[in-house]
Formats: structure tokens, sequence, C-alpha cells
């Protein structure tokens, strides 16, 4: 699955659109995720995980973060996120099943917050790009 | 079977209580075949679903949007027996219609971008986390009597 000319648009502009929200955004969706998806938990023995936790903020200020790069780099994802791929792969080794449900929480929270931009085109381009993502974040994983 | 907590079932019913089922059906059904097009392998009679505006603008996407989600509401009323209300439908998706149960799984979480869409902020972490229960039980219920 690759991203259009189209696609690319509407990932940039609504990324654009966050407003600076986008860690808020990001810690959200991991909150999102481990409401909605308990076993997602066991990465995070180490967390705090209750409502409001500094630690699940903070987290999600760096997923975001890394999101923001690779927007900034769509015509080189690989590149762009070689580090965080090689970390998932080696270090982490978070199961491939656990990025379409982090990617699924992301997208709720996109249509929560900007009801105007979350068209069926921009979401449509925004699972392409979460999809994307998450591919070059388990290439290396064998 | 669903386990929803008290506070879950609370939280389900009073958001589905403000939804209007005919338009978010139209809705979540346009938004799978325009997010996942290999989706659209079901529907070829339904004649133009050449780009988004002409998915959802499309008369019998509506019409069996609202078809799918009513049955989806009924399913909302009997949480208690998932398998036993959707036992025939899941027959149906089998044996004549050949629909991969993964898109099920679609067309739930697509439902759910749907309300939080809708709902915004009122969607929260705690009400999509019973939803999501909700969807997987759905899924699962129409996927049971394959074969």
């Amino acid at each position: 699955m690759v991203l259009s000319p189209a696609d690319k648009t509407n990932v940039k502009t609504t990324w654009d659109k966050l407003g600076g929200h986008a860690g808020e955004y990001g810690g959200e969706a991991l909150e999102r995720t481990f409401t909605s998806f308990p076993t997602t938990k066991t990465y995070f023995p180490h967390f705090d995980l209750s409502p409001g936790s500094a630690q699940v903020k903070a987290h999600g200020k760096k997923v975001a973060d890394a999101l923001t790069t690779a927007v900034a780099h769509l015509d080189d994802l690989p590149g762009a996120l070689s580090t965080l791929s090689d970390l998932h792969a080696y270090k982490l080794r978070v199961d491939p099943v656990n990025f379409k449900l982090l990617s699924h929480c992301l997208l709720v929270t996109l249509a929560c917050h900007h009801p105007a931009e979350f068209t069926p085109a921009v979401h449509a381009s925004l699972d392409k790009f979460f999809s994307a993502v998450s591919t070059v974040l388990t290439s290396k994983y064998r | 079977m669903v386990h929803l907590t008290a506070d879950e079932k609370a939280a389900v019913t009073a958001l589905w209580g403000k939804v209007n089922v005919d338009e978010v059906g139209g809705e979540a059904l346009g938004r799978l075949l325009v997010v996942y097009p290999w989706t659209q392998r079901f529907f070829d009679s339904f004649g133009d679903l050449s780009s988004p505006d002409a998915v959802m603008g499309n008369a019998k996407v509506k019409a069996h949007g609202k078809k799918v989600l009513n049955s989806f509401s009924d399913g909302l009323k009997n949480l208690d027996n998932l398998k036993g209300t959707f036992a025939k439908l899941s027959e149906l998706h089998c044996d004549k219609l050949h629909v991969d149960p993964e898109n099920f799984k679609l067309l739930g979480n697509v439902l759910v971008c749907v309300l939080a869409h809708h709902f915004g902020k009122q969607f929260t972490p705690q009400g999509q986390g019973a939803f999501q229960k909700v969807v997987a039980g759905v899924a699962n219920a129409l996927a049971h009597k394959y074969h």
C-alpha cells in the first residue's frame, strides 16, 4: 500500500491543523488503546496507567513527535524512522497486531477533536499513513 | 458472550439513544467502502463507487447501511445472547454472501470512528471501550456459524 500524492496532501494538511495539540492527542490515543484493548497494557508494566497519568502523557507526546517527523518525511518513511524501526525490532518487540490497535485509536482521537477535517477521504489517507508507519516500524522484525 | 459492566451498558444505551441509526448506517458503510476499497467486492451491483463523494452519496449504499445498522441495533437489545440473535444472519453471510468475517471487524471499527466523529469529546475512552466490546461481540456472533 502506497501513499498517493493526494494522501500525502491530506495527511500534511490535517497534521498542520492539529495546532500544537498533537502531543495531547498522542496521550489520549494511548489512553484509549489501554482502555479498549487491555492486552496492550502488557507492554507497560513499569508505567502508572491510571487516568491522567503523567507517564502516559509524556509517552503520548513521544509517539506524536515521531508521527510529526514522519509527516515531514512522507517520501522517505524508512529513512526517517530507521532508528525507531531498530528500536521496535530489537528492543521493544511489540507484537505487530498492536500497531493496528494504536492506529485505530489515533483515528478515533482525531475524529473526536477535528470533525471538520475527518472527511471520508482524509480518514482513508490517515489510515494508510498509520499503516505505512506501522509497516516501517515492524519491517526489521525478522 | 459480551461482558459489559453496568456502567458500560449504561454508556452504550445512553449513546445509542442519541444515534440516528439510518444516517449512521449509511455513513459507516460508506466509509468502509472508501477507507478499505477492497470491501467494494461485495457490491458490484451498487453502481458508482468511483470516488469518496460517489460512495457517500450513493443511494444503494445508504439504504444498505441503514439495513445493516438496524440489524446491529437489534443486537444491542440482546447483548446477553448475540450468538442466538445473529445465528441466521451468520449462516447467510457464510453460505450465501460468502463474506470473510474479517470484514465484520473492519465495519465495527469504522462504526466506532463514525461515533467518535459525531459525538466528539462525549465519546470518552470508557464509552469507546464499551463499544469496542460490543462490535467485537457482534463480529464474533456473525462469524459463529461459519464452516
